[in-house]
């Protein structure tokens, strides 16, 4: 029998494969070469010491201390960005749609608004603003937070946004409200359970977008892990990359597990769109600039 | 209009031992299916039961593991899909979103290198055909789906195939568009000529437009016959559940048909069980008679007004449901509680052993 | 039923009624701000954050350093070193934004021919998720301990296959080093920003080529790629602005001047040598956002084709 079909499906995967593994010598080589850098000595032996001294933290904090502080302050502003984005973003997404449906381009606009201002032109406008901000609530590179959430923002509301059109939330909402839900009710009740993933992925987009913040750190002299590592890289440049290493590594991880934890929504060949939840990071982004940089 | 009706294209289609396996999914055994020139074929079944990939199969869109397909007597299954010369319209994404309709139409005339005025023309005839004339030069997103599938019929048949190929065309309609739709279809199918294979889960379809319906389940033709032959002579329950509502009663075999409460009913196939044998017979609504009858034991539970007719649950007194059929100038008689007797027409019923 | 902020009181126009709304405007209106200041905290904090820097830069252009309004800022843009930044940030930006877009139009490609939810789609994507984002000093170490001086691949070549790459200079701190790492996060982002575009493809436009007699080729010129070219020029555009705006990886890898515009902005708020820089800075800025924003216009207006055909 031909097998027609079958015969220009296996052609399909050489080709599939072919190009993803030229690609992937291209994308693997400087990290094979971040890994080897870090792990091979002058006289060519190699050694794991750094990465023993980098798995051993309290070392770590003594041997690099200002490694270690940059660590911690990321870590610091990954919780507290995810924190105020999701405070700041979720209430005022549902409510807008809800309840000011009129608002939805202006929100829309807004929030894809960081993306024409490059973090670089930013920092030149948030100097003074942060002048005020370093007056109430002093230096620290905590403060930096605030910054972050408005540039995680376009990714953040894309993600929130597809999770509540999917799950229809007016309907939602109305029912509730029709069962003599209030306000409150509806929104911890109703909707948020609803967004779980939406919720997720935006978290998780955040945490890596702070992880490999550079700019506005670096311009308004606090410091965060990716300051660090620059700094590092002047005195002990192999800790310094085996951290990017594991940030990079960490990152991965992380949006690789995303992409199990909802139903992603696949149209090849369907006729419906998949109706429930997750967004995966491919489609939020597919709107967005990945400058960060 | 007559330069477009063209029957000396109309080919015969031949089926021959299609078999179809998705890992241990047997998604066609053993397909055997003749259709005549000109002839539209439906077939009909469940999800899963394999007349969509018999139909992909026919268009070259899948391999078949094992059996031919031939058209106009050649075989076919070695040939790739773009050489079958098929006209196929899908259930839902058509049409090409970035061409007018006038342009989808041309579009298999633009590949077949014909001249642009004279397929600008004959897609012109072609939107006419489909009664969409107006709307040539809208793009498919300003056309409704009643449209789109118009378009896409017209796309088509602008290419004057061997075999029109339809893949659940009217499923992703409004029920309102889809009857009008299914109607022109028939009559422009008729009108052309081309031998057509239909595919639907909508038994109503199938009996409306084919001109023989082939009822399938697991990969299989469970029957193949006229509308008439599915309806009123099914061969096994699993047809007679599946086209139409039946009943299924409790009854017992006797030398001259099946009794069922009270009534000896003709049996289709006199060989399906033996004499004295305990069988369910599927009865129709439109053959249960209700009579009022203040001395009968079956009780109206609801009513259900379709129009023209409704349809009347009783329940007898051992909690078996029937429904009946009856006219509606008769529900008022018929109300809830009403005491009846139930009467069986003497048509002819299928009967299973399960 | 409705829950946007409407007139519930007021009647609708009937003849005859007697004037009752206005005590129902009122209501409605107390209503209405009451809603309002659902969004409030929101607001405040994006004007905070992102409304007042913004503005700080475009007024900041055109002030003087003691506050008069001026066009002195805007008149150096003209100068011949920064123009010449600009250029060199254009062509860099437009060089990586097409070498990315192809290679990584045919990432895509490949991607969205294997199974939707298989291991390798899910795990290319979250690696491009991840690589888009991958920028700075992380990148460009990676890069120097690739094909740095004493980079392994730099070293290989010569030891194993007698190449010097440098032997005509060392470009990697310089304009071709910045095209090839740039390209190193472009390719992953037009992968995040194309996919959705070739997955919005449907298998029954190929089928219906197919049939209608179309071969491969001629499915793909009169059907896929008339259908992508407004995403896939979308997402070329997309690339430009992110190559444009970026700064960290420049930052890290090149230690000598200032060749594009957001190394001259680095300089131009971090220099205490040349007085008066400041607002040339914001200048600076002004100039970028402009051309960011003309080029987000156009993505824009190329998506609403795009997911009309393809969403």
């Amino acid at each position: 029998m031909a097998g027609l079909i079958a015969r220009a499906a296996r052609r399909q995967r050489v080709m599939r494969w072919i190009v993803v593994l030229v690609l992937g010598v291209f994308f693997l080589l400087p990290l094979v070469a971040m890994v080897m850098f870090t792990i091979r000595e002058p006289n060519g032996h190699y050694t794991f010491s750094t990465w023993r001294l980098l798995a051993n933290w309290k070392q770590l904090g003594q041997t690099y201390p200002d490694l270690w502080a940059g660590m911690k302050s990321s870590a610091g502003l990954a919780v507290f960005t995810v924190l105020i984005m999701l405070v700041m973003l979720v209430p005022t997404a549902v409510w807008v749609r809800l309840r000011l449906p009129k608002m939805r381009r202006f929100l829309e606009f807004v929030c894809l608004l960081p993306l024409t201002i490059p973090a670089i032109v930013l920092v030149v406008g948030l100097a003074p603003v942060y002048a005020w901000v370093t007056y109430f609530l002093g230096g620290s590179a905590l403060t930096l937070t605030f910054a972050y959430t408005i540039l995680v923002l376009p990714y953040a509301y894309r993600a929130i946004d597809a999770g509540l059109s999917a799950i229809d939330v007016r309907t939602l909402a109305e029912a509730a409200r029709s069962l003599g839900a209030g306000w409150a009710t509806v929104m911890w009740r109703v909707v948020l359970p609803n967004i779980r993933s939406a919720v997720l992925s935006a978290s998780f987009l955040t945490v890596a977008l702070v992880l490999g913040e550079f700019t506005i750190a670096s311009l308004l002299n606090r410091e965060n892990l990716q300051v660090a590592i620059d700094l590092l890289g002047k005195s002990s440049a192999t800790m310094s990359v085996a951290v990017s290493f594991a940030a990079l590594v960490l990152a991965f991880a992380l949006l690789f597990l995303l992409s199990f934890a909802g139903r992603r929504r696949g149209r090849r060949g369907a006729t419906t769109p998949d109706q429930l939840g997750a967004v995966s990071p491919s489609l939020i982004a597919s709107e967005a600039i990945g400058e960060r940089s | 209009m007559t330069a477009l009706v063209s029957t000396t294209n109309s080919v015969a289609v031949r089926l021959d031992g299609l078999r179809r396996s998705f890992g241990d999914v047997h998604a066609l055994d053993g397909l055997d299916l003749d259709i005549a020139p000109g002839e539209l074929v439906a077939l009909l079944g469940p999800s899963g039961c394999g007349k969509t990939t018999a139909l992909r199969i026919l268009a070259g869109l899948e391999d078949p593991d094992t059996g031919r397909v031939l058209v106009g007597g050649k075989d076919v299954t070695d040939r790739p899909a773009n050489h079958r010369d098929m006209g196929m319209v899908f259930q839902a994404y058509s049409l090409f979103p970035h061409l007018t309709a006038l342009e989808n139409v041309e579009f298999g005339l633009m590949l077949r290198r014909q001249r642009a005025a004279q397929r600008r023309r004959r897609a012109g005839e072609m939107l006419e055909l489909v009664g969409i004339g107006a709307h040539a030069g809208r793009y498919p997103h300003q056309l409704s789906g009643g449209q789109q599938q118009r378009v896409a019929l017209a796309r088509a048949l602008a290419i004057q195939p061997q075999v029109l190929l339809l893949d659940e065309p009217l499923s992703a309609l409004d029920a309102k568009v889809r009857v009008q739709l299914r109607d022109e279809i028939r009559r422009i199918q008729r009108e052309v000529g081309t031998t057509t294979l239909f595919v639907t889960h909508d038994q109503e379809e199938a009996l409306a437009m084919a001109d023989r319906v082939g009822v399938m389940r697991s990969g299989r033709l469970e029957q193949l016959g006229s509308p008439e032959d599915i309806y009123g002579r099914p061969a096994t329950a699993f047809v007679a559940d599946f086209v139409g509502l039946s009943n299924r009663l409790p009854g017992r075999v006797s030398d001259s048909g099946v009794e069922v409460l009270g009534t000896v009913l003709p049996l289709i196939d006199s060989s399906a069980a033996p004499v004295g044998a305990a069988v369910t017979a599927m009865v129709r609504p439109e053959s249960v008679n209700l009579e009022v009858d203040p001395q009968g034991v079956a009780r109206v539970l609801a009513a259900s007004f379709l129009g023209p007719t409704s349809r009347v649950t009783v329940a007898l007194p051992d909690d078996t449901l029937v429904l009946a059929q009856v006219a509606s100038s008769r529900l008022h008689e018929l109300s809830p509680g009403t005491a009846t007797r139930v009467v069986l027409q003497p048509t002819p019923v299928v009967v299973s052993t399960a | 039923m409705s829950v946007v902020g409407h007139q519930p009181d007021a009647k609708p126009a009937e003849s005859g009624s007697a004037p009752a709304p206005a005590p129902a405007i009122r209501r409605f209106r107390w209503r209405r701000a009451g809603v309002l200041l659902g969004v409030a905290p929101f607001l405040a904090f994006v004007t905070i954050f992102l409304i007042i820097p913004t503005l700080v830069v475009v007024i900041g252009a055109f002030a003087s350093d003691d506050g008069q309004p001026t066009m002195s800022n805007l008149r150096t843009l003209t100068n011949g070193y920064i123009l010449d930044a600009f250029g060199r940030s254009i062509v860099l930006s437009a060089v990586t934004a097409v070498a990315g877009a192809i290679l990584g139009a045919l990432l895509a490609y490949a991607l969205v021919t294997a199974k939707p939810n298989g291991l390798l789609r899910r795990a290319v994507t979250s690696a491009c998720g991840v690589l888009a984002q991958f920028g700075g000093v992380t990148l460009a170490f990676a890069f120097i301990a690739t094909i740095g001086l004493s980079g392994f691949v730099t070293v290989f070549l010569q030891d194993q296959l007698g190449i010097n790459i440098y032997s005509g200079g060392v470009w990697l701190f310089d304009l071709p080093g910045l095209a090839l790492v740039y390209t190193y996060f472009q390719i992953p982002l037009m992968v995040i920003v194309f996919l959705p575009a070739l997955d919005g493809i449907r298998p029954q436009w190929r089928e219906a080529t197919s049939s209608l007699g179309g071969s491969t080729w001629q499915y793909w010129r009169r059907v896929a790629m008339p259908l992508l070219a407004p995403a896939f020029l979308g997402s070329t555009l997309l690339l430009f602005a992110n190559a444009f705006s970026a700064y960290a990886t420049a930052a890290a890898l090149v230690s000598q001047g200032s060749p594009i515009i957001p190394l001259q902005i680095r300089s131009a708020l971090t220099s205490e040598v040349v007085l008066g820089q400041q607002n040339v800075g914001k200048a600076m800025a002004l100039g970028m956002v402009i051309v960011v924003a003309i080029v987000m216009g156009m993505y824009a207006l190329l998506q609403r084709r795009t997911s009309r055909w393809l969403g």
